[in-house]
């Protein structure tokens, strides 16, 4: 009855073409968007900022890196802290080495520099498949880890190994270093994600996006039909690394201001971008973005509720948190096991038909 | 339905927000989970127990209660970066971690806020050059100190040369564990030992190679610098090889029973080093037994009185008390803010005489700090693990590190870092 | 040459009985795979689980001790005092804690296959792994909330320190708990071989692992034999949780060498329970030996994590399945 496509006229390709086609959906997604550009900055403090909207902005951009290798291209992929780390390093690298550039550019280098990598590293795909693959991306996490920590050039010879975020502007407005308004990076965090998932859902949405999808479904008869594994697998690694490692460098500069290898990049980072793809949906952009979103909040909101809102000592409310989130993760597979995306758009075919049910 | 999750969490906090107390606020960022909660769980009861043995017995600090927040880190960065963001708005007094990643993050945070960082023996060692780091506390002494005191025992054992002998570092493979490193390269410069390092990555389960290295180049010595399972496996591998135990050091982080108990009789004779006393013969024991155990009040379950690392955390408490009631005398007020707890850290003055009016007779060092030096005295004891009382021992005397040594290298590690963030250090009259 | 180096011998070694390790701990996920096709991440925090509950168990810990005495206020920490004389526990009550863990380990099989399994029958394998995640975090919460966080320290009455008959004899230093693992390690190998080609439920076992649908169709019921799975899966985590344990203590750390088994099934793949030993061995020695005479004196060490999946990594390019697994076969 409200959310219809019933008088909704497309008069040109283009228009019929869209990724929102019923005009609820794009006022939705415009006054949401506007929302978090226009009126949330205004009510941001340093906790918001650190604690919930910078992690997910970070993580969402991760797992929309690791969606495309993984739920786009059917390349599973347990190396994303190990790439996360290069494009930390390398924005590291460029912000002590080259003092003039601006933060974007360093992002978008950085997220560049991690796409050559990701390269080598998915040379191994042609070969291997499935969970074969998985512990071989394994490889290159732990593989990279090691080569941070022990060439000093990486950390300009630091006695502690510790890379720290020197302070750079845009705009006049401080970016990252210690003295940041939460709200400036806020919105460069959010900005970036705003503009790179519009640009991975054309992606996907593309002839790419297909031969990576065709890969994915049964890549013997796509490659009969025309499709080249070796590019479209690489392309997929390149581009997922770009992403990854643009989170990395946001992760490092604006979010975190310094990282230590061990801690910052570990497997569990890996672990953890691949539970959000999976809990928000392979093969959706919305999926990996509600995905980041409930493995980055859930447990902060849970520690909020059970701490201090109920004021439940601090172990038993971590131990209670940690069972209901894998309780919650079970929970989910078992209503619907294609993510939290496959339940977005089931409820969506609902509300079109509401209140007819079929 | 994200927004609806924020909706929520933010209802939550808004409802249950406390409103500004009229209580000194102390967080107590902990680990209680995680990987290293066996070494989080004692040392998070002392520092709990003995603020609430302040609160019992004297009232709080000048009248004014100590609130104690807690919250849980589970050793883990972004967690601990959240729990410093929602306590610091609630006029959290002064910071402790004990977790060295989770101090490097706060370090430009507590700068650019002004709260001040208590690393203790720990975290980022050129913190202690108080001029370049005015917010950053790492007294009673640093990772460079400890390194120094352990040769300087090591020399006296071996009649005061070390020239042509070996001296192996096992360590954890990461900012904590490569601490240690050049100062050990310099010291061996001056004294002539040949240096080996033998890095463990995380979480060190697994150290057969590390060990056969060590049974290959037989050094008359070896440094354990590790944390969590790796010191437990690092003394039981030890002891798989016969190594002497008595030659066998670990730095302050594993010196705690839970190291040396899983490896049984063959752990009988590993020497750590410390900065405090260990067991329960002090006086501040029985003030504890009658205001805080005897009434219920312990943090935890009461099984770690006496373990060193719950010492650790009591020592820690005690100075936090200290320098703030040093802040209340400066300012002549009980309701002190941060900043003004920073002056009362930069004024900490607890010798021996008040060490005794607490019950503090004979535990740890005196310090005092001073605005360039945040470092304290930088002095250490070694102490001996008897595997058949299974108690800790102090067997020598306080001692103090190369000085010449480790001021060279915090002056260029400080040095090095101001020019990389671009501050420049305050003067100190 | 390399050979004529004395501690060839004693690194060899060392690595066989590290790989016997880790093949302990690939054991558990190469049964589950190969009958339900599920990689199971919970398989370390299983170990985990099932040494806690045998510490506390010999410990005589009452269990959510912390959480009930929270909740009453009460200081309950132990419910009995467990039997001990002048060797510590005696071998009767070792036996009776083995045997309890163990009946909990299979009630926590049933438990899991009812709940978790039952309901996603037939969905892809990347699903199933995410619900071992979420097993994984529910079962350790629940260990710690049921035993506490602290070190544990096991002793079932297995030896500690080398073997002094060994090093008169060559002068190499081996640990005895490594030897008896390896004994134990064969013992249950050639169990779960005969096990599974020479009894009734073995062959349904291979069954189901060849195929559900037909399976299922000749009456093999896919529920008690994923039970039974799981269980064994379960005693194998309990005896790799043991080994370890009593290596370092029992303590969150344990659930962490699951990382260390991956490399092991890589290489042996994923279906073979030869292959999990034989991986295991390679592994184990490949590793060592790298580190030995390269990474310490030329690369700083620390090099043993990459090299095991750089090793297993080399295997795959020539065997993409695996040394020992089933060959992945694609049907257009």
């Amino acid at each position: 009855m409200l959310y219809r496509e019933a008088g909704e006229f497309k008069t040109t390709y283009q228009a019929d073409l869209a990724t929102f086609p019923i005009s609820f959906d794009r006022w939705a997604f415009w006054i949401a968007t506007a929302f978090a550009f226009l009126v949330v900055p205004w009510f941001l403090d340093d906790y918001w900022s650190e604690a919930v909207f910078l992690p997910f902005f970070v993580y969402a951009m991760a797992a929309l890196g690791l969606n495309i290798l993984t739920g786009y291209c059917g390349q599973v992929s347990l190396g994303t802290g190990g790439f996360m780390a290069v494009g930390a390093y390398a924005s590291y690298k460029l912000m002590t080495g080259v003092p003039w550039l601006d933060m974007a550019s360093i992002t978008i280098l950085s997220g560049l520099i991690a796409a050559g990598v990701g390269i080598v590293f998915g040379l191994p795909s042609l070969r291997i498949k499935g969970f074969y693959l998985a512990v071989a991306t394994l490889a290159a996490q732990f593989f990279l880890i090691w080569m941070f920590n022990k060439w000093g050039w990486f950390y300009n010879y630091s006695a502690s190994g510790q890379i720290s975020a020197p302070e750079r502007t845009m705009f006049g407005l401080a970016i990252t270093g210690a003295e940041t308004n939460p709200a400036v990076t806020y919105l460069f965090a959010l900005g970036f994600l705003f503009v790179f998932a519009w640009v991975a859902r054309n992606l996907v949405r593309g002839r790419i996006g297909r031969s990576w999808m065709a890969i994915r479904d049964m890549d013997i008869a796509a490659e009969i039909i025309g499709v080249n594994p070796l590019l479209s697998k690489l392309s997929a690694f390149a581009v997922s690394s770009f992403y990854i490692g643009m989170a990395g460098a946001l992760y490092f500069a604006v979010w975190k201001g310094a990282a230590e290898r061990t801690e910052a990049f570990p497997i569990n980072v890996s672990f953890n971008v691949l539970f959000m793809i999976i809990i928000g949906g392979l093969g959706s952009i919305l999926g990996s973005l509600v995905g980041a979103a409930f493995i980055t909040l859930l447990p902060v909101f849970f520690k909020v509720a059970l701490v201090e809102g109920m004021g439940w000592p601090t172990d038993i409310a971590q131990h209670i948190q940690v069972i209901l989130i894998g309780g919650i993760i079970i929970g989910f597979l078992i209503a619907e096991p294609h993510g939290i995306a496959a339940l977005w758009r089931t409820a969506k075919e609902k509300l079109r038909l509401w209140p007819f049910p079929h | 339905m994200k927004l609806t999750r924020f909706a929520v969490a933010a209802a939550v906090a808004l409802a249950v927000a406390t409103p500004a107390s009229a209580d000194l606020v102390f967080p107590m960022l902990s680990y209680r989970t995680g990987p290293y909660a066996p070494n989080g769980i004692p040392f998070a009861d002392g520092y709990h127990d003995y603020l609430t043995l302040i609160n019992e017995r004297d009232g709080g600090i000048g009248g004014e209660k100590i609130d104690i927040r807690e919250c849980e880190t589970a050793y883990n960065t972004d967690k601990g970066v959240e729990c410093y963001e929602s306590l610091k708005g609630e006029g959290a007094l002064s910071f402790q971690p004990l977790s060295t990643g989770i101090t490097y993050q706060l370090i430009p945070k507590v700068t650019a806020d002004g709260i001040p960082l208590h690393s203790m023996g720990y975290g980022r060692t050129s913190a202690a050059n108080g001029k370049m780091f005015p917010w950053v506390f790492n007294f009673p002494g640093t990772y460079w100190d400890a390194a120094s005191i352990i040769i300087k025992y090591i020399l006296q054992e071996e009649g005061g040369t070390l020239k042509g002998k070996k001296i192996a570092l096992v360590y954890h493979n990461s900012a904590y564990g490569k601490e240690p490193i050049r100062t050990l390269q310099e010291l061996s410069k001056k004294h002539g030992y040949e240096l080996i390092l033998l890095p463990v990555d995380h979480p060190g389960q697994e150290q057969k190679a590390t060990w056969l290295q060590v049974r290959k180049e037989r050094p008359s010595y070896v440094l354990l610098w590790g944390w969590g399972v790796m010191n437990q496996v690092a003394i039981k591998e030890a002891a798989a090889i016969r190594y002497p135990m008595d030659h066998f050091i670990g730095v302050w982080w594993s010196a705690s029973e839970n190291d040396t108990l899983p490896a049984g009789d063959e752990a009988d004779g590993y020497k750590a080093i410390t900065f405090h006393g260990v067991g329960e013969d002090f006086p501040f024991y029985a003030d504890l037994k009658t205001y805080v155990y005897d009434k219920g009040l312990s943090a935890g379950d009461g099984s770690n009185k006496g373990y060193v690392l719950y010492n650790r955390g009591v020592v820690a408490a005690m100075w936090a008390v200290e320098a703030a009631r040093t802040a209340q005398k400066l300012t002549g007020h009980a309701k002190i803010t941060p900043s003004e707890m920073r002056d009362g850290y930069e004024a900490l003055d607890v010798d021996e005489k008040r060490l005794d009016q607490l019950g503090f007779n004979n535990f740890t060092v005196a310090v005092k700090i001073t605005c360039a030096n945040h470092g304290g005295p930088g002095l250490g004891a070694i102490q001996q693990w008897n595997a058949k009382t299974k108690t800790w021992k102090i067997i020598t005397p306080y001692m103090s590190a190369d000085r010449e040594v480790v001021d060279a290298l915090i002056k260029e590690d400080s040095e090095a870092y101001a020019k990389e963030n671009d501050i420049t250090p305050r003067d100190c009259m | 040459m390399i050979f004529a180096d004395p501690f060839f011998w004693e690194v060899v070694i060392s690595g066989l009985l590290a790989g016997v390790m880790y093949a302990l701990v690939a054991l558990g996920f190469v049964l589950i795979f190969k009958a339900s096709g599920i990689f199971n991440f919970a398989q370390g925090v299983m170990a985990l689980f099932a040494a806690l509950t045998l510490v506390g168990g010999l410990d005589g810990q009452l269990p959510f001790a912390h959480l009930i005495n929270w909740v009453l206020g009460t200081e309950w920490h132990h419910w009995y005092d467990p039997p001990a004389d002048e060797e510590g526990a005696p071998l009767w009550f070792v036996l009776l804690c083995i045997s309890l863990t163990t009946a909990g380990m299979i009630g926590l099989a049933w438990v899991v296959v009812r709940v978790v399994f039952q309901p996603l029958v037939n969905q892809p394998p990347i699903i199933l792994f995410m619900a071992t995640i979420g097993l994984a975090f529910v079962l350790e919460g629940l260990g710690d909330l049921m035993w506490g966080a602290n070190v544990k320290v096991l002793d079932v009455g297995l030896p500690n320190g080398p073997s002094d008959t060994i090093i008169d004899a060559t002068g190499m230093f081996v640990e005895k708990l490594e030897i008896s693992a390896a004994i134990i390690a064969v013992i249950l190998v050639t169990a779960l071989t005969m096990f599974s080609q020479y009894t009734k439920m073995g062959r349904a076992l291979r069954a189901v692992a060849d195929d559900h649908q037909a399976a299922l169709s000749v009456g093999i019921s896919l529920e008690t034999v994923w039970w039974v799975v799981w269980s064994v899966a379960g005693i194998v985590a309990l005896v790799a949780g043991i080994m370890w344990g009593a290596k370092s203590g029992v303590q969150f750390s344990l659930s962490l060498i699951a990382l260390k088994a991956l490399p092991v099934l890589m290489l042996g793949g994923f279906t073979s329970i030869p292959g999990a030993i034989v991986g295991g061995l390679i592994i184990g020695m490949g590793e060592k030996l790298f580190d030995f005479y390269i990474g310490v004196p030329y690369l700083a060490g620390a090099t043993e994590n990459w090299f095991a999946y750089v090793l297993a990594l080399a295997f795959l390019l020539f065997r993409p399945q695996g040394l020992f697994g089933e060959r992945i076969i694609e049907r257009v």
